[in-house]
């Protein structure tokens, strides 16, 4: 049953990298934040399954700061992304 | 067999992202791909059963290393004419495309350079004997005297305190540089929060306090201690900020230049202390170790967590420039 | 306890078409704001199955707790995320898109 665990983390860990796609490819610099925002959905769910197929039960507590933290960098983002857009319209 | 093909991939997918992150010319694009990086690189921690460094990395790594990278390539766009569509360009493409660099004399020397570093290493790698433990043994045979059950803490804390002294100093030199700097330009805006965005904040902060203050607390037993915590910490305030809650503007400077010397000045303290008694530096004794580290690491977590905040927001908090409650839409 | 320990091997997997859809919405849907629901819809429902399924089989409740507190935490962190970047897709004057349009 752990194999099957580890499969799964496997498998999110492919949905991952088939994301990636949208990172590299934009277009616009919104696009790349929500690929990260979703990762990080998906990695608590692959630390989670992992936690459980390797029993190491202190990964919950990785999974648990990741929760934590996720929204940071893209709260961060939108704020920054709002004053620049007064910025260049100050320049304009 | 599945352990192998995880193992691989991780791998693979690892140094695939390493060379598309230094390989990327948008710097923005860039940043996100290190946040991803650090995703990653937990991953693999969680896989090489090293839930500390894990840990470590999901706070740091992913989660507000990605905030403070925002926030530096947010100055440097302002500092810098053109740069405007870097720090989030709306057009498919905008990154910076550099003319073609030619190959000079110094990237061919750079390029020798590495070579030869990474073939040492591929060379150190290969000689090196299978069954080598490290110093597993050492740790475990000291353990009882070391005040604490979490092998990881009672390196950093008992075993190598001196590392970990010069960790948090140096982490105190950033601050002092990064303010010396002058007031860098603040980047919050000056339009509505949101009320979402508030109440997220108003229910993540406290219970962010609360796990930081659990980490600390586990770190002696269990994976965590102050640099996890305080990371932790840190993120509750740089939510603050974004959320245009005025708590941290409201301290007073001479409030916040103590308490982020703090962990180094206790740290400090304790080691002349330990230095006086002992005759050696944080050469605690057995019976009192724990509770030595234990307020260490207390402060340690304080300061920590006001530095990474600190160095998020340009090395102070601006006041006077947020008058929250006047658009605080709840009071 | 074999057929709890079922259940959440169940729960799990059913988890996993979630995320693929997720995943599939992200490459594929067309613009900013179809792609936010992929990301904050599909996904946190996979989430929250995974969670479902390993909580069942927690050694204890503190444990479940735990994997149950992480999948709200992450559903708060998504759904803030989601409306401030549509708010500020908004802001931008990215269009939504249209079907006609194109």
């Amino acid at each position: 049953m752990n194999k099957l665990y580890l499969f799964a983390a496997l498998f999110l860990l492919v949905n991952i990298i088939a994301g990636l796609f949208r990172v590299l490819r934009g277009p616009t610099s919104i696009d790349r934040m929500l690929a990260a925002q979703l990762f990080g959905t998906t990695g608590v769910a692959i630390i989670v399954l992992l936690a459980e197929a390797l029993a190491i039960p202190e990964l919950h507590d990785v999974g648990l700061v990741f929760a934590l933290l996720s929204a940071i960098s893209t709260v961060a983002f939108v704020k920054m992304s709002y004053a620049q857009k007064e910025g260049s319209d100050v320049s304009d | 067999m599945i352990e192998f093909a995880m193992d691989i991939t991780l791998v693979i997918s690892l140094l695939w992202l390493a060379w598309l992150l230094l390989a990327a010319q948008d710097m923005f694009k860039a940043i996100i791909l290190f946040i991803i990086f650090g995703l990653f690189m937990a991953l693999v921690w969680a896989r090489l059963n090293a839930p500390d460094v894990a840990l470590a990395e999901a706070a740091i790594g992913s989660g507000l290393s990605g905030a403070l990278l925002l926030a530096s390539l947010r100055r440097s766009g302002e500092s810098g004419a053109g740069n405007e569509q870097r720090a989030g360009g709306l057009e498919p493409g905008s990154g910076i495309t550099p003319g073609s660099a030619t190959l000079n004399i110094t990237h061919r020397l750079l390029t020798v350079l590495i070579i030869g570093l990474a073939g040492t290493l591929v060379w150190a790698a290969w000689v090196m004997p299978p069954q080598h433990s490290g110093l597993t043994e050492q740790v475990t045979a000291r353990m009882q005297r070391s005040g604490v059950s979490n092998p990881v803490t009672a390196v950093l804390l008992n075993f190598r305190g001196y590392d970990t002294l010069l960790e948090i100093g140096v982490l105190l030199l950033a601050l002092i540089c990064v303010r010396s700097l002058g007031a860098l330009p603040q980047f919050l805006t000056l339009r509505p929060p949101g009320m979402v965005l508030m109440a997220f904040t108003r229910l993540l902060v406290p219970f962010m306090v609360l796990v930081a203050g659990y980490l600390l607390w586990a770190g002696a037993h269990a994976p965590g201690g102050a640099f996890q915590g305080g990371a932790v910490l840190a993120a509750a305030g740089v939510l603050l900020l974004l959320a245009d809650i005025g708590l941290l503007q409201s301290c007073p400077e001479r409030l916040l230049r103590a308490l982020a010397a703090l962990g180094f000045t206790v740290f400090l303290l304790v080691a002349s202390m330990m230095l006086q008694a002992s005759g050696q530096i944080l050469n605690y004794t057995p019976a009192r170790a724990g509770a030595w580290i234990l307020l260490i690491e207390s402060a340690a977590l304080i300061s920590i967590a006001l530095i990474l905040v600190l160095l998020f927001s340009g090395g102070r908090f601006e006041k006077g420039r947020v008058p929250a409650q006047e658009r605080d839409p709840v009071q | 306890m074999f057929l709890i320990e079922a259940l959440g091997v169940l729960l799990v997997l059913a988890g996993m078409p979630f995320f693929l859809a997720g995943t599939l919405g992200l490459l594929r849907f067309p613009d900013v704001y179809t792609r936010l629901h992929a990301l904050t819809k599909a996904d946190n429902l996979g989430l929250g199955l995974v969670v479902l399924g390993l909580a069942l089989q927690a050694s204890s409740w503190q444990a479940a707790a735990k994997l149950l507190l992480i999948w709200v935490l992450v559903l708060l962190a998504s759904a803030t995320a989601c409306h401030i970047v549509a708010r500020s897709a908004l802001h931008r004057g990215l269009k939504p898109w249209n079907r006609k349009e194109q």
